[in-house]
Order: C-alpha cells, then sequence, then structure tokens
C-alpha cells in the first residue's frame, strides 16, 4: 500500500533527495554512482503517493464546483473565525481521491496542509469530492471535544448532503460551513480560557532552557575569566575547548534547520499554522 | 591558598568542559536518533492502544441501546459482548513490542471484535426504530469516527517503527545499534490484513 508512505516520502521532498545525491555522487564518483542512482530512484518512488494541491487560500475550489460570489462570502466567514478564534477552517474540493477512500485522503491532505495551530491542533477541514460523491469534515486534535464525530455526522447529513443531493454544491458548502461555525462559537467561551492557560503554561515551559543556558554561559565567563586573570598557560586549553563546543553545537543546530525546511511555502500568505489532525470528524455520501 | 583555589577551579572547567563537548559531539553523531526514534514509536503504539481502548468504552452503551429494540438478537449480542471481553484482556507493554506474537495476539482479539461490531450494525438494518433513535446514531457515528482513528494510529504506529527499525540497520546509526545500544530489537510491524483497517460499513 503506497499511502503509508505518503508522510515520510513528504519528508524526502524532491528538494533534498537531488542535493543527497550530488553530495553523495561527488564524494564516491566511479563505483557508487549507479548504486547511488539506484538509491535515488527508491527515494523520488516513495515521493508523493497523493496529488494534493496548493494550499491558495482559505477556499481550494480544485473541482470548480463554488460560485465566485459564495466563495469570498466563505472566505470572509472563514477569515473572521481565525481572527476571532485562531481557528483554521479551510474548504476544499478535489477532482479525484486518487482511488483512496476519504478519510484517508482527508487525513494526509490535513496534515500535508498543517491546519491549525501547532500548540492547539485547532484547524478543520471541510473536503468534498464531488466525482466520487463523498464528503468529510477532518477534525485537528485540538477541536475534536467540541466538533465532535456525532455533531459533524449530523451536520453532514442534515445540512450538507440534502443541497449536494440536488447539485447545489455552493449552498451545502457554505451551510456547512456555517454550522461548523456555530458548533465551534457555541461553547467557545468555555474554551478559550483554558486556551489562554495552555499557551501561557508553553511560554514558561520556553523560558527554562533559555534561563538555563543564559546561566550556564554567565558561570563560564566567570570562570574563564578568573583563569585568564590567574595567567596560567592551561587557559588556552580552556579557551580552545570553548571554541570547538559552540562549533558543534552550531553544527548541531544546521541540522535541526534543514528539518524544517519541509513546511511548504505560501503563495497569498495564507498558509497551515503546523497543526494536525488525528481522524477526527465524520463522512457522508450522497 | 589562592592558587589552590585556582587550580581546582581551572580542574573543574576542563572538566565541564569535556563533558559539555561530548555530549555535543555525540548528538551531532546520532547517538540520540535510536532513543528518540524508539520513544516516538513507543508513543505512537500508546495512541493505538487508546483508540482501540476508546471503541472498547464504547460498546456497552451500544449493546444496551441495541438490546432496547433488538433483544432477539441474542447470538449477535453475546458475540460482541465476548469478543469484547477477549480483546480487553490482550495488553501490550510498550516494552514487549518487539514480540511480533504478542502484537498478533492483540491485533487477532480486536479484529474479532471488529467483525462481531460488523455484524451487530448489519444487524441493526432491520429495525427501524432502531436507526431513526438519536442516542444510535450518535453512537453509531462515534464508532465510525474511532475506527477512522484507529486506522489512523495504526499507520503512525507503522510508519515510526519502519523508522526506527531502518535506523537500527542503516548507516550511520548502525553504529550506535551495534555498540551502545546492543540490546535494542526491531519491533513488530502491524500485519495489515486488506479491510480491517476500514470502518465497518453502515448505510443509512
Amino acid at each position: 500500500m503506497p499511502l503509508r508512505h505518503c508522510e515520510r516520502g513528504q519528508r524526502i521532498s524532491s528538494e533534498t533527495a537531488p542535493e543527497l545525491f550530488r553530495r553523495f555522487a561527488s564524494c564516491h564518483d566511479g563505483v557508487l554512482v549507479p548504486v547511488t542512482a539506484l538509491l535515488f530512484l527508491c527515494l523520488t518512488s516513495f515521493a508523493f503517493a497523493f496529488n494534493f494541491p496548493t494550499l491558495t487560500g482559505r477556499v481550494v475550489d480544485q473541482a470548480g464546483v463554488i460560485q465566485s460570489g459564495t466563495k469570498s462570502d466563505i472566505e470572509e466567514m472563514l477569515k473572521n473565525l481565525e481572527d476571532k478564534s485562531g481557528i483554521q477552517l479551510v474548504v476544499a474540493t478535489v477532482k479525484s481521491l486518487e482511488g483512496s477512500d476519504i478519510e484517508t485522503y482527508a487525513n494526509q491532505l490535513f496534515r500535508t496542509w498543517k491546519l491549525g495551530e501547532a500548540k492547539k491542533n485547532n484547524g478543520v477541514l471541510l473536503l468534498v469530492a464531488p466525482a466520487e460523491h463523498k464528503v468529510r469534515i477532518e477534525v485537528g486534535y485540538g477541536l475534536e471535544g467540541t466538533l465532535t464525530d456525532a455533531l459533524s455526522s449530523v451536520l453532514i447529513s442534515s445540512d450538507i448532503v440534502p443541497r449536494f443531493k440536488t447539485g447545489d454544491f455552493s449552498g451545502g458548502i457554505a451551510r456547512g460551513v456555517d454550522g461548523i461555525i456555530s458548533i465551534l462559537n457555541g461553547d467557545s467561551a468555555e474554551w478559550q480560557p483554558k486556551a489562554a492557560v495552555r499557551s501561557d503554561d508553553h511560554f514558561s515551559n520556553e523560558l527554562i532552557p533559555i534561563l538555563f543556558v543564559v546561566i550556564f554561559t554567565v558561570i563560564l565567563i566567570f570562570m574563564i575569566g578568573r583563569s585568564l586573570r590567574a595567567g596560567h598557560d592551561v587557559t588556552r586549553n580552556g579557551r580552545r575547548g570553548y571554541v570547538t563546543a559552540s562549533s558543534l553545537s552550531g553544527s548541531s543546530s544546521w541540522s535541526s534547520s534543514s528539518d524544517s525546511s519541509s513546511s511548504s511555502s505560501s503563495d497569498s500568505g495564507f498558509s497551515g499554522g503546523g497543526g494536525s489532525s488525528g481522524g477526527g470528524g465524520a463522512s457522508g455520501s450522497w | 591558598m589562592s592558587s589552590i583555589v585556582n587550580r581546582i577551579g581551572l580542574h573543574r572547567i576542563g572538566v565541564v568542559l569535556a563533558l559539555v563537548g561530548m555530549g555535543l559531539s555525540l548528538s551531532a553523531c546520532g547517538y540520540n536518533t535510536i532513543p528518540t526514534l524508539e520513544e516516538t514509536a513507543k508513543a505512537r503504539w500508546a495512541d493505538v492502544q487508546n483508540q482501540y481502548q476508546r471503541r472498547t468504552d464504547l460498546i456497552p452503551n451500544l449493546v444496551a441501546t441495541v438490546q432496547g429494540y433488538a433483544a432477539q438478537e441474542k447470538s449477535v449480542l453475546t458475540a460482541v459482548v465476548e469478543a469484547r471481553a477477549k480483546a480487553t484482556q490482550v495488553k501490550v507493554d510498550a516494552s514487549q513490542l518487539t514480540d511480533p506474537d504478542k502484537l498478533k495476539a492483540f491485533q487477532d482479539a480486536q479484529s474479532q471484535l471488529s467483525g462481531a461490531l460488523g455484524r451487530l450494525l448489519a444487524v441493526s438494518e432491520n429495525y427501524p426504530d432502531l436507526k431513526s433513535n438519536a442516542n444510535f446514531l450518535a453512537l453509531q457515528s462515534q464508532l465510525e469516527g474511532t475506527e477512522n482513528r484507529i486506522a489512523v494510529a495504526r499507520r503512525d504506529y507503522i510508519d515510526a517503527v519502519r523508522e526506527y527499525n531502518t535506523a537500527l540497520r542503516t548507516f550511520p546509526t548502525v553504529l550506535w545499534a551495534k555498540t551502545a545500544f546492543s540490546g535494542n530489537k526491531p519491533m513488530a510491524e502491524f500485519t495489515a490484513t486488506e479491510g480491517s483497517e476500514k470502518p465497518p460499513q453502515v448505510k443509512f
């Protein structure tokens, strides 16, 4: 099943693979080139199991079923929602599910787009596949308690599917978005303070290592300074050790920055915030 | 007196710097990779078990609801209850993940429960009153959602295990696997039976 490779395949993006190949090839030209070429082929066969549309905005209408007037209305509503609560709700219509079931496709798409904030995972994806007659609301981890499977299911069967049956995609999607927003706003008073407390926690958690490093550095400088004043020969060793340590930490930060380069770029200033989903939500068909 | 203090201080600087240097060089050479991947895989396994547990927790409520409308479907109902009891007995601890037999026993018990649940939902199709019961509908969508979460958690676990097992066998992490972590064994993957990952089909 190639679907499982998707997540990893994305990480080994087309950017890094040739880079890797070039480095290998320059190191061991001659015998190893065919081997690395084979490796390169293997890598690319993993990449992009799904051909996802790019996240161009809050409404990605690849299938072209939403009327332009409705589209701008929905975008306005979605922008309001994010401004007020930080929740990223994105509507997507796709031409094809590429042979997959909508649950897998929606989950992979959600994780590729990284909807919602990374810390809160407060993203929602409304995915419509007109060709397959399938619709799904995929809910991020952080909103599973609010937009439950049962509520999503009711919303799909009562508000969305009846309109889709008559071919009214714009109306169905607009009603669906309306319903999702009203559910999310329903107990927003309850979860907003909680979120504030949680982000406070994160702040202090991030502060502790920084404080630690600062204190450590101060002590180190103090000790080196004192030993320099003592005028011993050993200080040179100490200083050399210090330099190598900092150059090593530089190399380790390089490796982590190459990791983060996998996050996708945005075209119109809108992009996912790093959220993830564990398969919450509901699907429907018509 | 002060020169002795200084000398002790200098000695300590040397030790501290050596420790810092060693720590940094170890992490830069991939010493941390194997433990990190191992912990990730174990965490993904915890997710898998959580989601199965969540399904197990839904069942008593579901059985009670169905019983109210379709008490005569005794064999199907008892099959679900028995499969649930069996599934709750098979637990796989994170330290037992290297044992493929354990994992297989777990998977067998859970897929038996999946089958029994599928039959229960199929039977409930014959009872219009049950099908229109709000409680039943809610439970049904929760069950579908949970099955989907199980599929996602399993996929994540399989990915994490694959990454960990690969690290144990590939350069440069294999050097650490053979020396510092020579006790680490590859973890067992799910033998995904086709169709068992899909939620039971429910038609309205």
